[in-house]
């Protein structure tokens, strides 16, 4: 196993670990401001790769276009879930939304079925996407180079709107404590619309890139990122954004290096070896490794 | 003289129960009798996972794993040993010697879950709330991957298949007369009242001196033993088990029955696990004639969402209907 | 300013204000005290919208001879934007965010050009809040979290300001300044409705006072007459 063979699992790890980190940083921030583990929110990775789909072939609209649609696609539907079942809900003990957003995820899955029928389909992005680079020993096609850096700028940008920016800091003071910041004048359900808007466009590009990485897109297709990126935000801590950017990379690399550097009869244990990494997070590190003690989880 | 409601609905339902499985498994045919099943399976199910859910306020999705360790067990001790070199020509060779009945395989399998359930119980029992859902539900991903590597045992993702169907309504009834009796008993127990009060507040449950984690304990292990024999049942009703079928669409399958009854309603989880297994059995043939997929899952998670906003603790709440208790509550 | 009219509220199944009256007028300092679960902090929250009552109204009026709104079926928001701000139990500053950015919360319905001008001059008011602008709040100790979260219910520039408890767990001297500061806020036009635990000091600082206990109005009148009154002397201000 030579320091080559080394840079290119990391490469690999890293491309992975940007789109967890995408669609990590909407787990993260939905809970943060509501308490909610959303589970339908890997869902929206699956509607996120439809709609890419959707415009490119039958709109015919050119990509950067295509990534703004589907961005502005998957916010409403973020803001739609939101107002018609979580909204309601809100109050009720945190199961409850758990519970909801688990019908709501089997809703989106069926829903995916019925009206596309659960036939894989092919997804392909132009050719010149699919051009083979080399740097020294390691190798990566253009669209991987371009999943890794629109995901770093869409990073960026977010940490930066919710430093910055006005509608940032009433996130954050939503997020703390919804109460006083009702009484300071800030309009909560817009806070909590706009964090469902904002996380769920991010998942949805997060679909675009999975569906142009793997080649092939299906209704159940969000299960797996979904997950994955939740066991990111917790590796993170809950709730905090450069948590679940740490947590996307982390887990996007360990899970590369532990297929890449094992001897191959471990690899199936892939998936059993992420939730077991998610069952010890939680149990010994609560809050994450860059979680704030927002409440007590264990 | 003080009449006793409970102990009469219980007669009730035995009496009603052997009767009724005595004219199906005479009268119906195959697809009927495959439903009743179902529908006692689902009963088994959804009661015990309420004993865990609904009596202590946990919230564990991990009832299909449970089941998926009781079914293999089952499956893997009544295999007959004549099939046993074409579909599982690597079983190890001291595994041979144990082969029982079904009946007590049964019993090994549901011990067996529960086992499991025990060692689960102890590493995840401390988280709270979702986080245990959570954790419960990696639980369900990590059996499926064992399930699907552990080949020589379990022929992987093509599961087992060619088991004998032993399952009928004789067997499910009476697991369903079981798994209602011993959960009624627990519920309306000095056991059953410390649990409820650990659902309703674990601090003041805590300071009264009711043990949170061995309740929780009892509850997970209580419940896991009847999903390992559900899972038993399963198997050799469809006469196949794939590691696939254990999945989190089973487990929210049970969740929607408990919740819509009323988690902590045992007559709610029996009258839920009756109406959804019939509804989805209603769509199944609809949605074969009409090519339309996935409208009763559709239908379902609708359904679970709307009694989530409207009526959050289900049909019966934590309550027995006065059908079923009489007027005079314990 | 505001008239609180028969207020009847429940919280969950408990019916804890019973047919509360409360007046308010321009320029005035009211204080409000009883025991600990009288419902004081009930009666505030529901005058900011974060509960509605039952049955009732409260009449807010901006500006003397204006015509009153019937605040109880308004968001909280828009209260805060008709002018009542209100500093809460226990202070709720935003831990994780640093001062100033309190203090943005704070003038979040603004968008006008002097909110940096407010800034500075809370830090002149509380110089130790100046220093400390960029650290997060939670970092700040009770006294001067009390005075940041007095700073930022300032920033939206309220006509009337309700406090609830700013004495709580306060050192006797951090207490004097924010008495003196209210009292200087109240000379500026800022009525104020506040809520004490310490009625020696409220009765000290207010003009009128009303005496809650169980959810009911129990006595009120001019603060100095309650401070003389033996029945309040014995229950409220340890007076033998
Ligand atoms: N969230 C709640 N749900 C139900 N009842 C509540 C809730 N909060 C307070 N109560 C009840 O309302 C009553 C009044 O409470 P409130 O907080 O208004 O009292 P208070 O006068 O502010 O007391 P304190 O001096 O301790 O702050 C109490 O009996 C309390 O038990
Ligand atoms: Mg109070």
């Amino acid at each position: 196993m030579d320091s080559g063979y080394i840079a290119q699992q990391l490469v690999n790890g890293l491309i992975l670990g940007s789109m967890y980190a995408l669609v990590a940083i909407g787990f993260s921030m939905i809970y943060g401001i509501v308490r909610l583990i959303n589970f339908a929110h890997g869902d929206i990775v699956m509607i996120g790769a439809f709609a890419t789909l959707a415009f490119i072939e039958t709109v015919g609209l050119p990509f950067p276009l295509v990534a703004l649609c589907v961005f502005l696609t998957c916010c409403g539907v973020g803001i739609v879930i939101e107002r018609v079942s979580f909204r309601p809900m809100r109050g009720a003990p945190q199961v409850t939304g758990f519970i909801a957003s688990l019908g709501i995820s089997i809703m989106l899955q069926n829903i995916g079925i019925l009206t596309l029928s659960a036939q894989p389909r092919n997804f392909s992005f132009p050719g010149y996407m699919q051009t083979i680079l080399h740097l020294g020993s390691v190798s990566f096609r253009i669209i991987d180079l371009v999943i890794f850096l629109t995901a770093i700028v869409l990073m960026v940008t977010l940490v930066l709107l919710v430093k910055k920016t006005k509608l940032g800091i009433a996130m954050r003071a939503t997020a703390e404590n919804i109460d006083v910041a009702r009484l300071m004048g800030i309009n909560i359900n817009h806070t909590i619309m706009a964090t469902f808007a904002i996380g769920s466009g991010l998942a949805g590009i997060a679909g675009l890139m999975w569906g142009g990485k793997f080649g092939q897109i299906d209704p159940l297709m969000g299960y797996v990122p979904g997950l994955k990126s939740f066991v990111a935000a917790v590796i993170g801590g809950v709730g905090s954004i450069p948590g679940a950017i740490l947590g996307g990379f982390i887990l996007g690399l360990a899970e590369v290096l532990f297929v890449g550097l094992l001897p191959p009869i471990y690899s199936s244990y892939r998936d059993a070896f992420v939730f077991g990494t998610l069952i010890v997070i939680l149990i010994i590190l609560p809050n994450g490794l860059l979680g704030k003690d927002l409440e007590d989880r264990a | 003289m003080e009449m006793n409601r409970p102990r009469y609905s219980l007669a009730i339902m035995i009496i009603s129960l052997t009767v009724f499985s005595f004219l199906i498994e005479n009268m119906a045919n195959d697809y009927i009798l495959a439903i009743v099943c179902f529908t006692g399976i689902n009963i088994v199910l959804a009661v015990s996972l309420n004993l865990t859910n609904g009596f202590t306020g946990l919230f564990s999705l991990g009832h299909p794993a449970f089941m998926a360790v009781g079914g293999y067990i089952t499956a893997l001790l009544t295999f007959p040993a004549e099939k046993k070199p074409l579909f599982l020509p690597d079983f190890p060779q001291w595994l041979d010697s144990f082969h029982l009945p079904f009946f007590p395989a049964l019993l090994v399998g549901g011990c067996g879950a529960a086992f499991v359930a025990f060692l689960v119980g102890i590493s995840v029992l401390r988280l709270k709330g979702h986080y245990l859902a959570v954790a419960t539900m990696g639980f369900i991903i990590i059996i499926q991957v064992l399930l699907n590597n552990a080949d020589t045992i379990t022929r992987g993702p093509l599961g087992l298949n060619g088991l004998e169907d032993f399952t009928n309504t004789y067997w499910v009834s009476g697991w369903v007369i079981v798994t209602v009796y011993i959960c009624w008993k627990i519920k309306f127990s000095s056991l059953g009242r410390s649990m409820l009060a650990v659902r309703e507040d674990e601090m003041a449950a805590n300071a009264l001196g009711v043990n949170l984690f061995s309740t929780r304990s009892f509850a997970l292990i209580v419940g896991a033993f009847f999903a390992g024999i559900a899972g038993g049942l399963w198997g050799h009703l469809i006469t196949a088990l794939t590691p696939g079928s254990f999945s989190l669409l089973m487990s929210f399958n049970i969740i929607v029955m408990v919740v819509v009854g009323g988690t902590g309603s045992i007559t709610g989880s029996v009258l839920a696990a009756i109406i959804f297994t019939l509804t989805i059995e209603c769509f199944r043939p609809l949605e074969e004639n009409f090519g339309i997929y996935g409208v009763g899952e559709i239908v379902m998670a609708l359904f679970l969402v709307l009694v989530l906003i409207f009526k959050p603790s289900g049909i019966f709440g934590t309550e027995e209907p006065d059908f079923v208790m009489g007027k005079h509550k314990p | 300013m505001l008239t609180v009219e028969n207020i009847d509220v429940h919280r969950g199944k408990t019916h804890v204000l019973h047919q509360i009256d409360l007046h308010v007028g321009h320029g005035e300092i009211i204080a409000l005290i009883g025991a600990n679960g009288a419902g004081k902090t009930t009666t505030l929250k529901t005058i900011s919208g974060l509960l509605r009552p039952t049955k009732g109204k409260i009449l807010y009026t901006p500006e003397a001879g204006k015509a009153p709104i019937d605040i109880s079926t308004m968001a909280p928001e828009q209260i805060v934007g008709a002018g009542i701000s209100q500093c809460p139990e226990g202070r709720g500053v935003f831990a994780q965010l640093s001062v100033k950015e309190n203090l943005l919360v704070g003038a979040y319905l603004r968008s006008d050009k002097e909110i940096e001008k407010d800034i500075q001059s809370v830090y002149e008011m509380f110089p130790i809040l100046g220093e400390r602008s960029t650290q997060a709040a939670g970092k700040l100790s009770g006294g001067q979290q009390m005075m940041l979260a007095l700073g930022r219910s300032l920033m939206s520039q309220p006509k009337l300001l309700i406090l609830d408890e700013p004495s709580l767990g306060l050192a006797p001297l951090i207490i004097e300044t924010i008495f003196a500061m209210l009292q200087k806020i109240n000379s500026q036009g800022v009525t104020i409705l506040i809520v004490e635990q310490n009625a020696v000091m409220a009765l000290d600082l207010s003009h009128r006072a009303y005496v809650l206990e169980t959810g009911r109005v129990a006595l009120s009148g001019l603060s100095s007459d309650l401070a003389s009154n033996p029945q309040i002397q014995k229950s409220y201000l340890g007076v033998e």
